[in-house]
């Protein structure tokens, strides 16, 4: 009897967005009277970070810094339709709405600091600061907040935006499943080094080592914050969770976190997050869907590892110490 | 975490001021300081609390509900069943065409699953609901049971839902999404080897910290207000409109802000028949599931089978790969015929196979009706995927990273479901595992990109 | 239903309610008292999102009854900020990006701030302790142990 080491390897891809498309969302944006910028939507926060995404997504689109940037969301009395935060699709979706929306807002708001400075609109460009430049001639230039009063007060002109995201709905053809699930995937591949205990059959996951693909990190610390608690679910997945233990039968399911199992802070595997960039060509400054994919490779990676570290396949989830004690049993009758 | 900018550095735009920058998080200061608004932090004076009776059986008739001793008991205000909801029977996918309705907000005549809302009880205190809610008698007809998937497929197995007819779903393809690419069977003839082999999960609970619910505040002027967590607001207000045959215009919901949802919260469970709790009392009404019910009365992840057949060559070639899937929706369908085919449209997963053949069914069984969580269709499929690929490589003596990169899918090879691939990173992902993890492979393989077929 | 008395310091603030008998601190400080800061995410002790300190001991709210809690000094999240000015916890759980839905968040701050305030320097293993009774199901924890150990030593070298 003894412990035992094995590593996995699991490489996986998966769709942004709602499968076959046709998942609408829609954005506005507004510039109050002092060139602050409210984006108005129906998306909801789960807690990935998508008030603050689109918020850094409107200010790059715009040319303001973020803290410029105002999220009223969900509010269905005056945010326009969203299809929903799922399927990995609100970055993608949602983000695509704001850009098409700040660009409208933008344009206007060019257009009144052209006529303050007496230049054409296409002359113009942002410095990311809050002011508006004339190319080649950055001396001549006029702050957003100027121009923002300028537009309500003197020209009378809305700096504003409606923007509108749809993917058409794909239909797959009955007979060959021809159709059109996503247009871009995010990418991973994990190596996990786990330890088996071949006396109790438990497995201890010591390593992660996960890569992920994810077109762009529109926020590098928010993106860590997805992959690393997707990595944790993973092997959660993998080792622990079900509501019903010995399904098909329906009895002994968990009612509460003393009997649904999950790993608690002291049972972390070290963790290695790397991420790659392949820009996605429909999403916003290239961005993919992470939030659903980084849970998915850690589930076969430490499987296969459990089968390299004792021999046993486990084809059945979650892999449990009965399990792999009933699958060692089996192996050793021969 | 490391961003290793080589990858790709040919198209991605630089210069930028906001995006890729580790802004702060905006709502991070409320989250630390407590004062976050989370629908349940909401408080109404005069809010009563709604409670549901649920059925102890998998499968039964009801024969008669009693609920003279539930409204007799103090605190009670309302006492609702089936009759009450204007349009008890619906789906939540109709919005998008996926029909039939199935599944009733209150139960009509018949229980098609352990836990099944019956009656609800809107009462002064959460105590007071619950007490009274125990007091209402329901005489049951016990009927057979199944909870097996291919016992469920089986003729002559017990029918878990009428409005289906039988215990899949019906798709316009037929019983299953259907996926047709090369020829399989040829595939499998010239194979040096043929694997086929049976994979299992359970359901899987979103658990998030923050349990389901909603608070429901009329406006005084025929509009309701609901305050919820659900992960689609107008998805959740446009099928709360049908069942309560209420113009949308009625209806204003606010949200946005969730503690968790994981897919656990697209479902649409709550809100309906608290506005109608709230239409009927006048009153603000809570409906907030306890944490026993987020474990098993909210949708959990389906069980899935998946059944994977591979004809591989000995130089590492798959060659064809067959997949049945079964997701297993529990009595209903909320979003399960779609995560079914969200199966088929995902194998044979991210590698090019010339003879592909897909099936994947959606069944019905008596158990609580599964729906969309974090990787829906997906996860349990790549699992199966990724495992098999593990055997496989075993079986002709290959490395297992190595055998994936002689199947990685690149630019421009054609799917199963006819469509090019376009932008491809799985074999940059492994090439940076492989350097990652000290798990060398031959440097040919380090050597490709995911850009140009041929090495 | 009889009402009882309750009289307590909240936060340094001094609170005095009838609630009925049987009521949980939870739904005191909530419904009664206004303070949200504390969640019920379980309403049965195996979460810790209600976690508040009671004369100094980290406690869960929602299986503590208010008519137990008379004159006690009860601290919760809300009322760490001194003047604005975020506790050491909370502006290490900002930088470490440790809050993601947010909802265990001011539990897991209670938690940690009762190791801290016995615990100057802990250890890894002794904040994993602290933190073993509260859930969160976003972040995989690690970023909640490393914002409890950088406000540890943040709080250290201010005393040094």
């Amino acid at each position: 009897m003894a412990i035992r080491r094995g590593r996995g390897v699991a490489a996986i891809n998966y769709p942004t967005g709602m499968n076959l498309g046709g998942d609408p969302t829609q954005a506005l944006v507004h510039s109050t009277p002092t060139g602050n910028f409210m984006v108005t939507l129906s998306s909801v926060d789960l807690g990935q970070g998508m008030k603050q995404i689109m918020a850094q997504i409107c200010a790059e689109t715009i040319g303001v810094p973020t803290d410029r940037v105002i999220i009223d969301t969900a509010d269905t009395d005056t945010g326009p339709h969203c299809m929903g935060t799922f399927a990995s699709r609100g970055t993608h979706r949602a983000g695509n709405a704001v850009i098409q929306a700040a660009k409208e807002a933008r344009q206007v708001m060019l257009e009144v600091a052209a006529e303050e400075l007496e230049v054409n609109a296409s002359d113009l460009e942002t410095d990311g600061q809050g002011n508006i430049l004339v190319k080649g001639a950055p001396q001549k230039s006029i702050s957003i907040f100027d121009v923002a009063l300028s537009a309500h007060f003197k020209r009378g002109r809305s700096i504003s935006g409606r923007g509108m995201f749809l993917i058409p709905r794909s239909y797959p053809e009955k007979e060959t499943g021809a159709m059109k699930p996503s247009t871009c995937y995010a990418h991973a591949c994990t190596v996990a080094e786990v330890e088996v205990d071949d006396e109790t059959g438990e497995v201890t996951v010591l390593t992660v080592k996960n890569v992920f693909e994810i077109g762009r990190a529109l926020n590098p610390k928010m993106v860590e914050q997805q992959l690393v608690g997707g990595s944790w679910m993973g092997i959660s997945h993998a080792l622990y969770e079900t509501t019903e233990p010995y399904y098909p039968n329906r009895d002994y399911g968990g009612t509460d976190f003393n009997q649904y199992l999950m790993p608690g802070p002291g049972d972390l595997a070290k963790t290695e997050i790397i991420v790659l960039e392949r820009p996605s060509a429909d999403g916003p400054f290239g961005a993919k869907g992470p939030g659903e994919m980084c849970a998915n490779p850690q589930i076969p990676a430490v499987a296969n590892a459990v089968f390299d570290a004792v021999g046993v396949r486990i084809d059945t989830l979650p892999i449990t110490p009965e399990r792999i004690m009933r699958a060692l049993k089996a192996q050793a009758a021969g | 975490m490391e961003l290793r900018k080589s990858y790709f550095a040919d198209v991605r735009q630089n210069g930028l001021n906001e995006i890729g920058q580790p802004r702060p998080r905006l709502d991070s200061p409320g989250h630390v300081t407590g004062k976050t608004a989370y629908f349940a932090d909401r408080n109404f004076p005069g809010m009563l609390h709604l409670k549901m009776v649920r059925s102890p059986h998998h499968h039964a008739r009801i024969r008669s509900i009693d609920t003279s001793e539930a409204e007799k008991h103090p605190g009670v205000v309302k006492v609702l069943t089936a009759k009450d909801v204007p349009h008890n029977v619906y789906t939540i996918l109709i919005l998008i065409q996926i029909g039939p309705e199935d599944e009733t907000v209150l139960a009509d005549g018949k229980v098609r699953w352990k836990g099944e809302a019956v009656v609800a009880v809107l009462a002064e205190t959460e105590r007071a609901a619950q007490e009274a809610a125990a007091k209402v008698k329901v005489d049951y007809e016990v009927l057979p049971a199944v909870f097996d998937m291919e016992e469920a497929l089986k003729p002559g197995a017990p029918l878990v839902n009428e409005y289906h007819g039988q215990n899949y779903y019906l798709y316009d393809s037929g019983e299953c999404r259907k996926v047709r690419f090369g020829d399989v069977e040829a595939g499998f003839g010239q194979a040096d080897h043929i694997l086929e082999q049976s994979y299992q999960s359970s359901p899987i609970e979103h658990a998030p910290t923050e349990t389901t619910g909603c608070v429901v505040a009329p406006e005084g002027n025929d509009r309701f207000t609901c305050y919820t967590n659900t992960q689609a607001m107008f998805f959740t207000l446009d099928n709360a409109s049908i069942i309560l045959q209420m113009p949308g215009s009625k209806l204003h919901f606010v949200g946005g802000t969730v503690g968790g949802g994981f897919g656990g919260k697209v479902d649409v469970i709550v809100e309906p028949i608290a506005i109608l709790g709230a239409k009927l009392t006048g009153r603000p009404v809570c409906f907030i599931y306890s944490r026993e019910e987020e474990m098993q009365i909210s949708s959990p992840r389906a069980a899935e089978k998946v059944v994977i057949k591979d004809g591989v060559m000995m130089d590492g070639r798959i060659v064809a790969r067959k997949v049945t899937g079964y997701t297993d929706a529990g009595a209903y369908s909320r979003h399960s015929p779609y995560g079914a085919q969200k199966g088929a449209a995902h194998y044979p997963g991210p590698y090019t196979i010339p003879n592909v053949w897909i099936d994947t069914y959606c069944v019905y069984t008596n158990r609580t009706p599964s729906s969309a969580m974090r990787g829906f269709g997906v996860t349990i499929g790549d699992f199966a995927l990724e495992v098999q690929m593990d055997k496989l490589a075993r079986l002709i003596g290959m490395d297992p990273l190595e055998f994936r990169f002689v199947n990685a899918y690149r630019d421009g090879d054609m799917k199963a479901h006819r469509q090019p691939t376009e932008g491809a990173a799985l074999i940059e992902c492994m090439q940076e595992a492989s350097r990652a993890a000290n798990w060398p492979v031959a440097e040919k393989y380090m050597a490709m990109s995911s850009y140009t077929k041929g090495a | 239903m009889a009402k009882v008395p309750v009289q307590f310091t909240l936060n340094g603030s001094e609170k005095a309610e009838f609630v009925d008998s049987g009521t949980t601190l939870l739904h005191a400080l909530r419904d009664k008292i206004g303070d949200t800061s504390p969640k019920g995410g379980c309403h049965q002790g195996t979460c810790g999102a209600c976690s508040v300190i009671i004369d100094g001991e980290l406690r869960l709210s929602c299986l503590t009854l208010a008519e137990t809690c008379n004159g006690a000094d009860i601290r919760t999240t809300s009322g760490l900020a001194e003047a604005g000015v975020l506790h050491p916890l909370q502006r290490a759980f900002l930088d470490a990006f440790a809050t993601q839905c947010g909802f265990c968040t001011p539990g897991m701050i209670m938690a940690a701030k009762v190791l801290l305030d016995h615990t100057a320097n802990p250890s890894r293993e002794e904040v994993v302790e602290a933190l073993s009774g509260n859930i969160c199901r976003c972040t995989g924890y690690e970023p909640i142990i490393q914002a409890v150990l950088t406000a540890a030593r943040a709080n250290s070298q201010n005393a040094a």
